[in-house]
């Protein structure tokens, strides 16, 4: 099923980026009745649409017909048309492209059931900000009918690959407005945000082995954070952002090592005979989940961030890595081979019971958004590499466009001051 | 003399070179060094006669013959799946490696230890670290030193052939010798 092909009609550009999904029974959904904003029609970016795509893609809202005679946020409408409707919230609207090229975004939004204004937003913004003037306006939306943080203004990293051009990008939460921070004739992979949102570490190839750096994305800046002897990979920052945790084999054999953010020697946290990579620290820095093959099969395990009391998290199956933690520390998000497929599994980690949440068998590469209430992956989708969102219960998944050739390894970033 | 000499061996190369992009999918060309190479210097050696306007080619793309292994050795050796034994089959390609490089002990190789692309892309490369770090141990055994040896892993990101079949996997899963 296709959510929200009512506002096909009115929005055929914009719409025609976003497929969001819905399956399964029993979802609670607020409906929400999204009016055009007035300005839309003559607005580069059409901000009710980028809003209903949003909060469709969180799974907590189901839009309804808004069609009808046109609103504004100074407008006071008639509420008893929409609660014919069964929504639940109106938002109301407009874009205005004022004197000196910049854009006024502003909104209202509506508690149709009790009859109250909840309140507005207002942007004045230039035109390369108008996307995430309709992300901020998204999040205000999510936050007062959730009570929840909104993710819609975060942004997310990922690696594109077309024929033999390699770029890495830095996106909306939607994964458009995607702008290049790295472009390589070599691969990169394993894109890591730092905690503040400033810097991505990733692993690249350009100097024919595996090397790290770090890069700051504003200014575009980058440093070698990790070049030793041997192949050095699957950066994973601390969540204070002092330190990494990178898989090095400068030893011999692929080990987690520590590394201080400003560079310098290398700290050893494993010392086995296997393979140990794929370091996740647990939000609260106390834990690093990995990935190794100690065991004969590679498993995920955990430790204390000192590299002390190693014990085994995942026991099913005979092929589980690309371990993730949601912010909230409450799920462990990783991909397991089940025959031979490829599949993005969730666990409660007080629980200990793992299900896989999607139907396609090549996942890859999953990552929490900071609310913990979305997850975004890679797979293959009509034999082209593709990144979705799902919710955790796997009820709700978008593809993400915005780029051509294939899209993979992405990164969820931190919340934005 | 030496002008003709050094003319013909640039058109000899470049004609190696034009034969070896035409013909030949891209994607099956081992992984080779693209830093730029000189080629050809004019007056090595010789000052007599130099006028200041001799010019030293460039082609970029060219394999430098003093970056040249074991002559008639095999530069690729391959793998089982989810294998990291080195096959009775590549044990002569080692040796012939492990011999010259105990012979020059100032030259240097690096392995590069590659898998198929089935899998997560860090743990393939920590498979494909675990080939190259096999094929170091063997020739470190065999004579080369720990200097002259790194090995270093592309994981499933460098395949020498693309394609979801066996045929194809069977390729990809291998480590290549790469004198630097």
């Amino acid at each position: 099923m296709i959510a929200g092909l009512g506002s096909l009609a009115l929005f055929p550009a914009t719409w025609a980026q976003f497929r969001v999904e819905v399956s399964g029974v029993g979802l609670t959904q607020l409906p929400i009745a999204i009016a055009a904003f007035r300005g839309d029609a003559q607005s580069p970016q059409k901000i009710a649409a980028i809003v209903q795509a949003d909060l469709e893609r969180s799974g907590q809202f189901r839009a309804v017909d808004a069609s009808g005679n046109p609103l504004d946020e100074s407008s006071r409408p008639d509420l008893t048309v929409w609660r014919q409707r069964a929504a639940d919230s109106l938002l109301t609207g407009s874009v205005t492209r004022l004197a000196d090229g910049r854009y006024d975004v502003r909104c209202r939004l509506w508690d149709v059931v009790r009859g109250q204004d909840l309140g507005g937003q207002s942007y004045v913004v230039p035109q390369s900000d108008l996307r995430l003037s309709a992300h901020r306006i998204a999040d205000f939306v999510y936050e007062k009918l959730t009570g929840e943080k909104g993710v819609f203004s975060t942004r997310i990293a990922y690696v594109t690959k077309a024929g033999t051009r390699y770029n890495l990008w830095v996106a909306d939460s939607d994964g458009e407005g995607a702008q290049s921070a790295l472009a390589s004739p070599e691969p990169i992979i394993s894109p890591s945000w730092s905690p503040n949102g400033a810097q991505l570490a990733y692993v690249s190839f350009e100097s024919r082995k595996p090397v790290i750096y770090a890069h700051d994305v504003a200014s575009g800046k980058r440093r070698l954070l990790a070049n030793f002897r041997g192949s050095n990979s699957a950066p994973a920052w601390s969540p204070d952002g002092n330190q990494l945790v990178a898989t090095l084999s400068r030893d011999g054999g692929s080990q987690l090592y520590a590394i201080a953010a400003a560079g310098g020697e290398p700290r050893r946290l494993t010392q086995s005979a296997s393979i140990d990579t794929e370091p996740a620290y647990s939000p609260d820095g106390r834990f690093i989940y990995f990935v190794s093959d100690r065991g004969g099969s590679p498993q995920i395990y955990r430790m204390g961030a000192s590299g002390s009391n190693v014990e085994r998290v995942t026991f099913t199956g005979s092929y589980n890595i690309s371990p993730a933690i949601s912010p909230d520390g409450r799920w462990l998000a990783y991909i397991s081979r089940l025959g031979g497929a490829f599949k993005l599994h969730v666990m409660e980690l007080g629980k200990g019971t793992a299900v896989a949440i999607t139907d396609t068998n090549g996942d890859e590469s999953p990552s929490f958004a900071p609310n913990s209430r979305l997850i975004v992956y890679g797979t293959q989708q009509q034999g082209r590499e593709a990144l979705l969102t799902t919710t955790l219960d796997g009820k709700i998944k978008a593809r993400l466009t915005g780029s051509s050739g294939d899209i993979r390894e992405p990164d969820w970033g931190p919340f934005q001051r | 003399m030496k002008r003709i000499l050094s003319l013909t061996a640039i058109i000899t190369l470049t004609v190696a070179i034009a034969a070896c992009s035409s013909g030949v999918k891209l994607n099956d060309v081992p992984v080779e060094n693209r830093a730029p190479v000189a080629t050809a210097p004019g007056g090595t050696g010789d000052a007599s006669g130099v006028t200041g306007r001799d010019v030293a080619p460039v082609l970029i793309g060219a394999t430098d013959p003093s970056l040249a292994g074991p002559p008639g050795a095999a530069r690729v050796i391959y793998f089982d799946y989810d294998s990291f034994v080195i096959k009775p089959e590549a044990q002569g390609t080692v040796e012939a490696h492990a011999r010259f490089l105990s012979a020059n002990k100032a030259r240097k190789l690096v392995i590069e230890g590659s898998t198929d692309e089935r899998g997560g892309r860090e743990y393939n490369l920590a498979l494909g670290q675990k080939r190259a770090e096999a094929v170091r141990r063997a020739l470190g055994l065999l004579g080369a030193t720990d200097a002259q040896v790194e090995a270093v892993s592309f994981g499933e990101e460098k395949p020498a052939a693309t394609g979801a079949d066996e045929d194809a996997f069977a390729k990809n899963r291998r480590a290549e010798f790469n004198y630097r």
